[in-house]
């Protein structure tokens, strides 16, 4: 293990390291402590000037509950969901059938058709926002939560073909064979015999696919403008103009839209964190 | 078992030629989706950027105008090029979180009590949307109550107004930006520290590694792979940016701290309106930049298929 473990070290270096560490953690997450801390200050705080000093009274439970019965967030949120979901469903459903057929197959445009979605991971949002607004209008899905879907469920298909071809070329092809033999389909090959070995591949890319949707801006700004299908990223920025300078509710609310991928990363932390590092190690 | 797999000839087309046709029925929906909205719509706006169109009426073919636009400075001076130097300095600022993002891993690579939830918080920041990020940093650079002016403020320094200074504006927003991708290349390293082969540290120990060598000549090779990873990420996330930029400053003050990918938007969605065709200009540009990177990685992929 590198560096060298701190329990062979002296006593003293042990205390020191354990009383540095959350020294670090309040440091390195002090902005977003600061926003807690604002968001269950009252609106007199900040009048007063009393901005770093502790809560004059604890307003946690008001400004929370603006948040959430007295502004357009939860309808936001909603939105958030009802884009989210169909994307995750979408996006891994198409690449467990890319990533087979890429990983499973030989022939010989195989290689050729994997980069080809691994390059159109990489390209710049701008270079397909026009043509893709364009394309939205033409099919009448302008500002719909069904237009969003649809392209982020093609846009995310070239990192999940990746990662998920990947996974599948490090099963054991023995047993696919082994099906062959016997006479069993292609497709019941799919569903019976890989689908089942998939489930921690499956279980990965939901919870990234998930956070990177939710926390979309750039297309939802694109593709979306009004409270009936804008998600929360976009959202919020009409939150903060209604409540313009009422920084205890800007802080509360921002605290809600950024909660829900929180959750599922914390729920979720082992799947999360293999996809993430997929590759990371040999 | 002992059941041949050449089936009779009773069998159907499709049967036989199953393998051959399996993976291509597999493959449409996936190819077909891609190609609608990220394959065909990288070449329409190559198209588009000889054009010149407001995004309603008729199409008017331009030919290289676009590109000339660029170079002399159409919507106001100096937006493409202080566009272009700040994208620059993007992607070399941004390359730090490598090294930071490394630091911290080494930080928490040890077995204490509750060090896998220090692990988690330390990243935190990654999981959250870059537009809460560019809110919280937003009101961390305020100058009249600010976190960081209130810091500076006990040690006598300040106030500065980050993000209304044009000279200190990208840096201020490039920061917001290192701090959830340090976390992502932190935790890019600990899962490639975990793999680190022990013997070879002891190897190591026994020559007399230790410190800053050891680190150099035994472990940072072990973790090429994070590293290759940490760098792919890092470079498509500098020219992505763009939430960022769009959050905390719009672009300002006076357009200083404009990129390329808000430029674009700029000038194509926003109050410099429908300007479609010069939108796809830029684009391009910043698409040949990337695509510099991609036929990189593209080819480091390639080499190592062909290896295995």
């Amino acid at each position: 293990m590198f560096p060298k473990p701190i329990e062979k070290q002296s006593q003293a270096a042990q205390v020191a390291y354990k009383s540095l560490l959350p020294v670090a953690l309040a440091f390195w997450l002090a902005p977003l402590l600061a926003v807690a801390l604002f968001s269950v200050k009252p609106d007199a705080d900040f009048t007063s000037g009393n901005y770093w000093g502790l809560p004059s009274s604890f307003e946690g439970a008001a400004n929370y509950g603006q948040v959430f019965f007295n502004s357009d967030m939860p309808r936001y949120l909603l939105n958030s969901f009802m884009i989210t979901v169909p994307t995750v469903i979408g996006a891994v459903a198409l690449s467990a059938m890319t990533g087979f057929a890429l990983g499973i197959y030989k022939f010989r445009a195989n290689l050729w058709i994997f980069f080809m979605f691994v390059a159109g991971n990489f390209v710049p949002f701008q270079i397909l926002m026009v043509p893709v607004r364009d394309l939205t209008l033409e099919l009448g899905l302008y500002n719909t939560k069904t237009g969003l879907v649809l392209f982020h469920v093609a846009f995310q298909t070239g990192f999940c073909t990746l990662f998920m071809r990947n996974f599948i070329r490090a099963l054991p092809f023995e047993l696919i064979e082994a099906a062959r033999v016997e006479g069993v389909s292609e497709w019941r090959i799919f569903w019976y015999v890989v689908l089942p070995l998939m489930k921690p591949a499956l279980a990965a890319l939901s919870v990234l696919i998930f956070t990177f949707i939710w926390n979309d801006y750039f297309w939802a700004v694109v593709l979306t403008q009004g409270i009936e299908s804008q998600p929360v990223t976009a959202g919020i920025t009409s939150f903060n103009a209604q409540f313009r300078a009422a920084y205890h509710l800007m802080s509360a609310g921002s605290i809600v839209a950024a909660l829900p991928p929180v959750a599922m990363f914390f729920l979720m932390q082992k799947h999360f964190i293999a996809g993430l590092t997929l590759g990371a190690v040999k | 078992m002992t059941v041949s797999s050449d089936i009779p000839d009773t069998e159907s087309w499709f049967h036989r030629n199953q393998q051959r046709i399996a993976p291509w029925l597999f493959l449409a929906p996936g190819i077909l989706f891609f190609a609608v909205y990220v394959i065909a719509p990288v070449f329409q706006s190559f198209n588009l950027s000889l054009y010149e169109w407001d995004g309603l009426g008729e199409k008017t073919y331009v030919g290289m105008r676009n590109y000339e636009d660029l170079y002399w400075e159409y919507v106001d001076r100096d937006a493409f090029f202080t566009s272009l130097k700040n994208n620059v300095m993007w992607l070399f600022l941004y390359l730090l979180a490598i090294p930071a993002g490394l630091f911290i891993a080494l930080f928490l690579n040890q077995t204490v009590r509750g060090i896998r939830l220090y692990k988690s918080l330390f990243f935190f920041p990654f999981v959250i949307s870059q537009v809460v990020v560019g809110l919280v940093f937003t009101w961390f650079y305020d100058p009249n109550f600010g976190l960081l002016n209130t810091m500076l403020g006990w040690v006598g320094m300040g106030p500065i107004n980050v993000l209304g200074n044009e000279h200190l504006v990208t840096y201020g927003i490039v920061a917001a930006g290192l701090w959830p991708q340090t976390a992502y290349c932190m935790i890019l390293y600990l899962t490639g520290l975990n793999a680190v082969d022990p013997e070879q540290i002891e190897a190591g120990r026994l020559d007399g590694a230790k410190g800053w060598s050891m680190l150099w000549n035994i472990i940072l090779p072990q973790l090429r792979p994070a590293t290759f990873i940490a760098f792919v990420v890092t470079i498509i996330g500098a020219l992505r940016s763009f939430d960022l930029i769009s959050i905390m400053t719009q672009g300002g003050p006076f357009g200083s701290s404009r990129v390329l990918a808000y430029y674009m938007f700029e000038v194509a969605l926003s109050e410099y309106g429908f300007r479609m065709g010069y939108g796809a200009a830029i684009a391009v540009v910043l698409f040949l930049i990337m695509l510099c990177f991609i036929t990189y990685f593209l080819w480091s992929m390639y080499r190592e298929e062909k290896g295995h």
